[in-house]
């Protein structure tokens, strides 16, 4: 993975990355550089910095300072692509997002909230649109629910639709925040495993979780944030099984149990 | 109580009220149609960013929120044309005015269904790439509609008795038929008891409506 890693180009990038909500600086500087089929995990206490950082990566948030890239091009504050740089909209046709709270459309069936993107952003006629949400819908295990509301959904099989309908953009990068968090213990194995698939497959992902082992298990590289900053990166064996830092040695007991 | 009561005479005049009801009726649903477009601009220039635009709806608003409706049609149609040097036709100034009020309350309605919508809407819609419209008019919009409907029901069914105020400014509406007819047959009771009787007519299956509906909405959700 790390020989492979180092031959290829990135595809999304992070260089110098600051936010700060007026005078409180949240992120401090972080550089990440993802590569093609790598998987990221970002782990840290609470209130570090994880979700800003995933969110000025597709640019939900704007950083106030430092760069994001996207296939080694500069990404601009405005929507549609301008001069040499990327706009926000198409970053995020390419970028995926999976959110804590699922975020589906609750007036919209499992199936349109799946094909919403294609037919609305891509123009993709719909009986296209269809077929390759119905695929991606067995995928996640959920093509009989197709014309079921969110709302009669348990919240495993709402995210399973969440990340349905991220991949129905056919992203190259995707990038999830907690997609656990909210679940039920018992409906946390069924999401993780189709993350897990999603790497087997050599989807690129910034991952944010407080899985430890499933971290350390799909995770090419783990990032470990802390006020702000990147204070420590490395190997899922260097950062979550063998940690060196004190913080994150506290930090990687208390979720490991 | 001896009172001779005597509807023959009243109902004599029954095209004037029918005509009257009409009026009120057009009226009614004038205002609702241009309140409505009033409404989204106005809801629209008061989410934008665009301050002067936020200032300028939010004038109006506490304007025609603040005043009474009687005061704003005697406003329009006896002071305004002073302002503009031009007089006003009463029938214009009571469309104009019934427009404007109700439309301050529909934006109000409109803006705070669409700032009820969670955020994470939003935030999903942007996720796959869509544009602010886009996400708007699609993800926004519907569900902040649906929830505004049973207080924009309501809002309209109120516009309909607020149209009885347009009788001051000589528009011929049913308030105004029901002065007629009393000053033809010198017959109050019977006159006016016609006319409460018609709006009664009128709203009951409105209300009805509006609660059923109410419900099930409640239901689907
Ligand atoms: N919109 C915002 N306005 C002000 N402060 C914010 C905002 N979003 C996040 N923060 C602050 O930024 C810090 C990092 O938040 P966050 O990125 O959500 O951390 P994490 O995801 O690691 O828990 C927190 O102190 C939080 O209060
Ligand atoms: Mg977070």
């Amino acid at each position: 993975m790390n020989a492979q890693a180092r031959n290829s180009t990135p595809i999304i990038e992070a260089l110098s990355l600051h936010k700060s909500y007026g005078k409180h600086e949240v992120l401090k500087g972080l550089d990440l550089s993802l590569d093609r089929g790598e998987v990221v995990a970002l782990i840290g206490p609470s209130g570090s910095g994880k979700s800003t950082f995933i969110r000025c990566l597709n640019m939900m948030e704007i950083p106030t300072g430092g760069t994001v890239r996207f296939r080694q091009k500069t990404v601009g504050d405005h929507f549609r692509d301008k001069g040499g740089e990327i706009g926000i909209g198409t970053l995020r046709r390419h970028v995926g997002m999976v959110f804590q709270h699922f975020n589906l459309f609750p007036h919209k069936t499992v199936l349109q909230n799946v094909t919403e993107g294609p037919i609305v952003v891509c123009k993709t006629p719909r009986k296209e649109a269809e077929e390759r949400a119905m695929d991606l819908l067995s995928q996640v295990g959920l093509a009989e629910k197709h014309g079921a509301y969110p709302n009669h959904l348990s919240g495993g099989q709402k995210q399973r639709v969440a990340i349905a309908r991220a991949l129905a953009m056919e992203p190259e990068v995707l990038l999830l925040d907690e997609v656990t968090s909210a679940l039920d213990p018992e409906l946390v194995g069924e999401v993780l495993s189709v993350i897990r698939g999603l790497a087997e497959k050599g989807m690129t992902m910034a991952i944010v979780t407080h899985e430890m082992a499933f971290a350390a298990d799909v995770a090419s590289r783990v990032l470990f944030l802390d006020q702000g900053v990147i204070a420590e990166s490395g190997s899922a064996d260097q950062v979550i099984l063998n940690p060196q830092n004190p913080r994150l040695q506290g930090f990687v007991s208390r979720f490991r149990g | 109580m001896s009172y001779n009561w005597d509807f023959h005479s009243v109902w004599q005049y029954y095209d004037l009220f029918l005509w009257g009801l009409w009026i009120s009726v057009v009226y009614t649903f004038g205002s609702i149609f241009f309140g409505v477009i009033i409404g989204f601009l106005t809801c629209a220039a008061r989410l934008s960013h665009w301050r002067v635009l936020n200032v300028i709806a939010r004038v109006y608003q506490e304007i025609f929120r603040c005043t009474p409706l009687l005061v704003q049609l005697l406003w329009f149609y006896y002071a305004f044309p002073l302002l503009i040097g031009a007089s006003i036709d009463n029938r214009v100034a009571g469309m104009l005015t019934l427009s404007l009020y109700v439309g301050a309350f529909y934006a109000e309605i409109f803006r705070g269904g669409i700032v009820s919508i969670d955020r994470g809407q939003r935030e999903a819609a942007a996720a796959i790439g869509m544009s602010p419209w886009q996400s708007m008019k699609r993800i926004i919009l519907p569900q902040a509609l649906k929830r505004v409907l049973p207080s924009f029901i309501n809002q309209s069914v109120i516009q309909f008795k607020n149209t009885s105020l347009v009788s001051v400014i000589s528009v011929a509406d049913l308030a105004y038929m029901a002065a007629v007819v009393n000053g033809q047959t010198y017959r109050p009771l019977e006159s006016y008891t016609v006319m409460a009787a018609l709006y009664i007519l009128m709203l009951l299956p409105l209300t009805q409506a509006a609660d059923w509906i109410e419900k099930r909405l409640r239901v689907s959700d």
